[in-house]
C-alpha cells in the first residue's frame, strides 16, 4: 500500500515550506500562515505514525487533538496581537515592528 | 500503482501546490484562500489514514474557524496599495536555502530510518478510533487532564485575545 | 680594726663624696664642700693609722700588710686583686694623704666660698667677680664665688679616689684602673671650665697624649701577664723562678729580653703619664684648669703615679741594662731640657709646669740609674714642695685677681669712663686689662701677702735645694751622689746643669714675683687670701723644710749618723736586696751647693733690675716656644690624623665610595622600578586589564547589530545555528 515514508516526506515538504514562509513573508499575517503550514505537517506526521505503528494506540490522535486545541488557541492570540499592533503602528510589516532589541 | 497510491499522490501535489502558493501569493486574501485549499488537502490525508475523526475536526475547526479568522484579521489590518510590491523580505533567498536545507537534513534523517517502508498495518474490520479517542480524552487514566489543560488554555486564549484586540470608547 | 680592713675602707670616702655631691648635693655648695673636704680629711685619717702601724713592724718589706681577694676566674684559676702596703706604700700613702687632704682644703678659698654669686658669671668659665654695694654706696668689684663650685669637689673626690686605688693596690690591673681614672679626671679639670676653648682643648690634649702611653703600658701589662700567668706585684718580684724567665727569654725588638720589653712598654707609660720627653706637651697646657688642680695633677697625684710605677716595677726593670740606659736617658734629657723652657717663660703656673717635668726627669733619671731610693726620696719632697709652690702660685694669683677686680672696680667708678653716667655703679665686663699670672706684672707682693711669701720662698728653696733646711737639697743631692758614686758621669753633669738653671729660675720667679716693687696697678692692689687657703700653705711648709731630715745619709759629714736614715732603711727594705747607700764623697755634695747656692744668687742678681720683659735677656723665641715641639707635633701627627679623618675616611670612603655604592644602589633600584612600572608595568598588566575592558565592550558592539529586533531574522538566526550544529555533531564528532 502507502508506505510510510510518503507520507512523512510529503509532511517534511509541507514544513519546509511552511518554515520558508514563516522565515520570508514580511506581513506578519503571512507569517501566521506559514506557521498553521507547519503545524498542518506536524498533524499528518502524527496521525501517519498513529497510523502505522499501532492504531490500537490511541495516543497518536489524542495528541493531534491537543495540537487542534493549542493551534486554534495560538492563532486567536497571535491575531489579536496582529490587530492590536496594526491599531497602534499602523503597519503590519514584520520589519517594522522591531522593538525586540536593546 | 493502487487507487488509493494515485488518490494519495494526487492529494500531495495539491497540498504542496496549494502550500507554496500561501507562502508566495501576493494578495494576501488569496493566500488565505490558498490556506484553506491545503487545509482541504490536509483532511484528505487523514481520511485516507483512517483518522475519520480529525478530518473532520480539521475542516471544522480550521478551516471553519481559524482560515476565516485570518481572512478576518487580513480585513481588519488591509491598507491600500498594500498588495503590491514584493511580499517576501529581504533575506528570502536565504530563508529559502534554509527550508531546503531543513528539508535535506529531515529526509536524510528519514532515510537513515529502517522503519521507514513499512505499511500499514491492517486495521480489524469495525474498527472505530472514535470512540476509544473519546474514551482516551475523558477518561482519568488516559488523557483527562491535557484535555482539561486544553480548555484551560483555550479560555486562556479567549481571554487574552479578547482583551489585547480590544477597542475602547474613542480610542483610534 | 685590722689595717687590711682599713685598708680597703681609705678609697671609699673620696668615692662616696664624689657620688653623694653628684647625686644629691649639687645645689648645697656648704654641704658639698663638707662632704668633700671631710672625705679627705677621713681618708687622710686611715692613711696615718695605717703608716703608724706601719712603722711598728719589723721588716715590713717582708710582711707587709696584705689581702687579696678572688675577682674573676681564668679558667682553672682565678685572678686575685688586693690590697698591699709594703714600705714604699706605706711612705707614699703617707704624702699622698696628707697632700690631697690639702687640696681639698685650700679649694675651698680658691674657689671663693662666701662670696657673691658674680655678675655675669656663667658655668663653664672662670668668676669674673660680683659688684657690691657697700653702705656708703660705694660699689666694689669682689671676686665671686665659681658657679659649678660643688662639681669642683666631686671631681677632686673621683680623683682622690684613683690615687688611692693606684696606691694601694698590690696588682698592675688594678694600678691600671686607678691610673686611667686619674687620666679622667685629669681631663674632667683641666677642662672645667668647659667655656674656654683653650681649656677644652687642652684637656684632649692631656687625655690623648696619656693615652698614647696608656696603650704602650697595657701592651706591657698584657704582655707579663701572658708570661707569668699573674700580675700581682709581690708574686712576681719574690718568685726566683719568673724573674729568671723574663730576665733570659729573648724578644724580637731590638734584642731586648721580656723584663727588658716589659719594662720598656710599662715606662712608656710612665713618659706619657708623668709628661717626660716626649710626651712632655700636654703638662704646661694642663695649667688651664683650676690651680688646686694643678696642684693636685702636677704635684700630689697623677704625675707622681707615674714615676711611683716605675719604682714598683723597679726590680722588673734593672733585669735590662738597656732599659734602664733609656729610662736613665730620657730622664736626663728631659730634666734638662724642661729647665732650658722654665727659663723663658712668663706665667707663674708655666714655670711650675716645666719645673714639675724637669723634677721628674731627676727622678726618673735616678731610677734608670738604679738608685732607687733617691728617688723615692725625691718623689716624696718633691711631692710636698711642689704642690705647696703650685698652691703658693695660687695664691699669688688669687691676690693679684683682687687687684685686678678693684683697678676694674675704680675704672667703672672713675670719670673718663663715664660716658654714659648710668653706667657708672655698675661694673663693665671684664676687660683683660693685664694678666693676672704674668710675673712682670707682679712685684713687691711680699709685702701685701706675707704667708704666701715666706710659704714660697720657702718651696722654692726646697726646689732648688737651699742646703740643709729645706728637703729639696737632702734629696737631690742623693741623686746626685748615687750618679757620681757609681760612675755615670754624663748624667751626673747634666743633672747638675739642669739643677744649676732650676735654681735659677726658681730665684727668677720669686724675684720677680715678691720682691721690688709693684709693676703695676693690679699688684699694689693685691691682697692675702684667707685661711682657708694660707693654712694648707704653711702645713706644707713645714714638711718641705723638715721631711729631708728623715734621710740624712750616714757618712754625710757632720749630720750623718745623728739622726739614721731612716727613709732609706725604710723604703730600702722594699727590695729583696736592700740597696746599699753610695760611698760618701765630697765631689757631689759640693756640686749641689755650688749650683744651688750658685743659682739662686745670679738669679736674683740679674732679676732684681729687671723692669719687664723686654730687659729680660732670656726671653729667646725658641726657649719660649718651648723648642717648637707642639708645632711639630702638629705637623707630624695631629695633621695627618685631621687629614685622614675628614679626608679619606669621611669625603673618599664615606661620602665617596660607601654613599656611592649606596646611592648607586638606589638610583639603580628607581631605574629598574621606573622600568618595570612604565614597561611591564603600564603596558603589559594595564594593557591587559584594560583589553578585557575594552575587548569586552568592543566584541559586545560588534555584535550589537545582529539584535535588529526582527522576528524573522533570529529565527533565521537561529535555524542556521542548529543546522550548523547539527552538522558538526553528525559529521565530525558523532563516534
Amino acid at each position: 500500500m502507502i508506505p510510510l515514508s510518503w507520507f512523512l516526506f510529503l509532511s517534511a515538504a509541507l514544513f519546509s515550506i511552511g518554515l520558508f514562509g514563516v522565515l520570508a513573508r514580511k506581513n506578519a499575517i503571512a507569517i501566521l500562515l506559514g506557521i498553521e503550514l507547519m503545524l498542518n505537517a506536524v498533524n499528518i506526521n502524527l496521525v501517519s505514525f498513529w497510523r502505522y505503528n499501532d492504531p490500537s494506540r490511541i495516543d497518536g490522535q489524542v495528541f493531534t487533538v491537543i495540537v487542534f486545541a493549542v493551534a486554534a488557541a495560538e492563532v486567536a492570540v497571535g491575531l489579536a496581537l496582529i490587530i492590536s499592533v496594526y491599531r497602534h503602528r499602523n503597519t503590519v510589516v514584520a520589519d517594522e515592528i522591531d522593538l525586540m532589541k536593546w | 500503482m493502487t487507487v488509493l497510491q494515485l488518490i494519495f499522490l494526487l492529494t500531495a501535489a495539491v497540498i504542496l501546490g496549494s502550500a507554496a502558493m500561501v507562502v508566495t501569493a501576493k494578495n494576501l486574501v488569496h493566500a488565505a484562500l490558498w490556506l484553506i485549499v491545503t487545509l482541504f488537502g490536509a483532511a484528505v490525508l487523514f481520511a485516507i489514514l483512517n483518522a475519520g475523526f480529525i478530518a473532520v475536526i480539521q475542516v471544522v475547526v480550521y478551516i471553519g474557524a481559524i482560515a476565516i479568522l485570518f481572512i478576518f484579521a487580513v480585513m481588519l489590518t488591509r491598507r491600500e496599495m498594500l498588495d503590491r510590491g514584493p511580499q517576501l523580505n529581504r533575506g528570502w533567498w536565504l530563508s529559502a536555502i534554509i527550508a531546503v536545507i531543513v528539508f535535506g537534513g529531515l529526509a536524510w534523517l528519514l532515510q537513515g530510518w529502517d522503519g521507514l517502508t513499512k505499511t500499514a498495518p491492517a486495521l480489524s474490520s469495525g474498527f472505530d478510533s472514535l470512540e476509544a479517542l473519546s474514551r482516551a480524552l475523558v477518561s482519568p487514566d488516559a488523557y483527562v487532564l491535557p484535555f482539561e489543560v486544553a480548555s484551560v488554555l483555550l479560555l486562556a486564549a479567549l481571554v487574552g485575545a479578547v482583551y489585547i484586540a480590544f477597542q475602547r470608547k474613542g480610542e483610534e | 680594726m685590722t689595717t687590711e680592713t682599713l685598708l680597703w675602707l681609705i678609697p671609699l670616702p673620696p668615692v662616696l663624696a664624689f657620688f653623694l655631691i653628684v647625686i644629691f648635693t649639687n645645689k648645697n655648695r656648704a654641704l658639698s664642700h663638707t662632704i668633700g673636704v671631710g672625705a679627705a680629711a677621713l681618708s687622710w685619717l686611715g692613711s696615718m693609722i695605717v703608716f703608724a702601724r706601719a712603722l711598728g713592724v719589723h721588716e715590713l718589706g717582708k710582711t707587709p700588710f696584705q689581702s687579696t681577694f678572688n675577682w674573676f676566674p681564668t679558667g682553672a684559676a682565678w685572678f686575685k686583686v688586693g690590697v698591699l702596703i709594703d714600705p714604699l706604700g706605706a711612705a707614699v700613702l703617707f704624702f699622698v694623704a696628707i697632700t690631697i687632704f690639702m687640696i681639698f682644703l685650700y679649694s675651698v678659698g680658691y674657689h671663693n666660698y662666701g662670696q657673691p654669686a658674680g655678675d655675669h658669671d656663667r658655668k663653664g668659665l672662670p668668676p669674673h667677680g660680683a659688684t657690691v654695694t657697700d653702705e656708703h654706696g660705694h660699689a666694689h668689684v669682689v671676686p665671686s664665688i665659681e658657679p659649678m663650685y660643688s662639681r669642683f669637689f666631686a671631681f677632686l673626690g673621683l680623683f682622690a679616689f684613683g690615687m688611692y686605688v693606684l696606691v694601694l693596690s698590690d696588682n698592675l690591673l688594678t694600678l691600671f684602673v686607678g691610673w686611667e681614672i686619674m687620666g679622667l679626671c685629669s681631663y674632667l679639670l683641666i677642662g672645667f671650665w668647659y667655656g674656654k676653648p683653650s681649656a677644652r682643648d687642652a684637656a684632649v690634649k692631656a687625655f690623648m697624649t696619656t693615652r698614647v702611653g696608656d696603650v704602650f703600658m697595657l701592651l706591657g701589662i698584657a704582655y707579663l701577664y701572658s708570661a707569668t700567668g699573674t700580675l700581682s706585684f709581690r708574686e712576681i718580684f719574690n718568685n726566683a723562678g719568673f724573674m729568671q724567665a723574663l730576665a733570659t727569654t729573648a724578644t724580637p725588638i731590638l734584642g731586648l729580653s721580656a723584663a727588658g720589653l716589659i719594662g720598656l712598654l710599662l715606662f712608656i707609660g710612665t713618659i706619657g703619664k708623668s709628661a717626660q720627653w716626649p710626651l712632655h706637651i700636654w703638662l704646661p697646657d694642663a695649667m688651664e684648669g683650676p690651680t688646686p688642680v694643678s696642684a693636685m695633677i702636677h704635684a700630689a697625684t697623677m704625675v707622681s703615679a707615674g714615676v711611683y710605677m716605675v719604682i714598683r716595677m723597679f726590680p722588673l726593670l734593672s733585669l735590662d741594662p738597656r732599659t734602664m740606659t733609656v729610662v736613665a736617658f730620657i730622664g736626663t734629657f728631659t730634666a734638662i731640657f724642661a729647665a732650658t723652657i722654665a727659663v723663658a717663660q712668663n706665667d707663674i703656673k708655666r714655670v711650675l709646669a716645666y719645673s714639675t717635668i724637669s723634677q721628674l726627669g731627676f727622678m726618673i733619671a735616678a731610677l734608670g740609674i738604679g738608685a732607687y731610693v733617691a728617688a723615692a726620696f725625691h718623689l716624696i719632697t718633691h711631692a710636698f714642695f711642689k704642690a705647696l709652690l703650685f698652691l703658693g702660685s695660687g695664691s699669688v694669683i688669687h691676690g693679684m685677681e683682687h687687684g685686678v677686680l678693684h683697678v676694674q672696680g675704680e675704672h667703672a667708678g672713675s670719670p673718663q669712663h663715664a660716658g654714659s653716667p648710668q653706667h657708672a655703679g655698675s661694673p663693665q665686663p671684664p676687660q683683660q686689662h693685664i694678666d693676672p699670672q704674668d710675673m712682670f706684672n707682679m712685684g713687691g707682693l711680699r709685702k701685701k701677702m706675707p704667708i704666701t711669701f715666706w710659704t714660697f720662698l720657702i718651696g722654692g728653696f726646697a726646689l732648688s735645694g737651699f742646703p740643709l733646711v729645706t728637703t729639696g737639697f737632702w734629696s737631690k743631692d742623693e741623686i746626685l751622689a748615687d750618679a757620681w758614686g757609681h760612675g755615670h758621669l754624663a748624667v751626673f753633669i747634666t743633672l747638675a746643669v739642669a739643677a744649676f738653671m732650676t735654681a735659677f729660675y726658681t730665684m727668677r720667679q720669686i724675684t720677680l714675683t715678691f720682691l721690688g716693687e709693684p709693676r703695676t696697678k693690679e699688684a699694689e692692689h693685691a691682697q692675702e687670701t684667707p685661711w682657708t687657703m694660707t693654712v694648707p700653705l704653711m702645713v706644707l711648709a713645714f714638711f718641705a723644710v723638715t721631711y729631708g731630715w728623715v734621710g740624712i745619709p750616714e757618712h754625710f759629714p757632720g749630720l750623718g749618723g745623728l739622726v739614721p736614715n731612716w727613709f732609706h732603711d725604710f723604703v730600702g727594705h722594699t727590695l729583696a736586696h736592700v740597696p746599699e747607700a753610695p760611698a760618701f764623697s765630697w765631689v757631689p755634695l759640693l756640686t749641689s751647693l755650688g749650683v744651688a747656692l750658685g743659682g739662686l744668687f745670679f738669679g736674683w742678681l740679674y732679676y732684681r733690675n729687671v723692669k719687664s720683659a723686654k730687659e729680660d735677656v732670656f726671653q729667646i723665641p725658641v726657649l719660649k716656644n718651648k723648642w717648637y715641639f707642639d708645632e711639630a707635633y702638629n705637623f707630624l701627627f695631629i695633621k695627618p690624623a685631621y687629614w685622614f679623618s675628614e679626608t679619606f675616611v669621611y669625603k673618599w670612603m664615606d661620602q665617596w665610595l660607601i654613599d656611592g655604592i649606596l646611592h648607586s644602589f638606589g638610583k639603580a633600584t628607581q631605574g629598574l622600578g621606573a622600568a618595570i612600572r612604565k614597561y611591564i608595568d603600564v603596558i603589559v598588566v594595564n594593557g591587559f586589564g584594560d583589553l578585557v575592558g575594552y575587548g569586552t565592550k568592543d566584541v559586545g558592539q560588534g555584535l550589537r547589530p545582529m539584535q535588529t529586533g526582527r522576528v524573522q531574522q533570529y529565527m533565521l538566526a537561529a535555524l542556521l545555528t542548529v543546522i550548523v550544529v547539527g552538522a558538526i555533531l553528525t559529521f565530525f564528532l558523532a563516534a
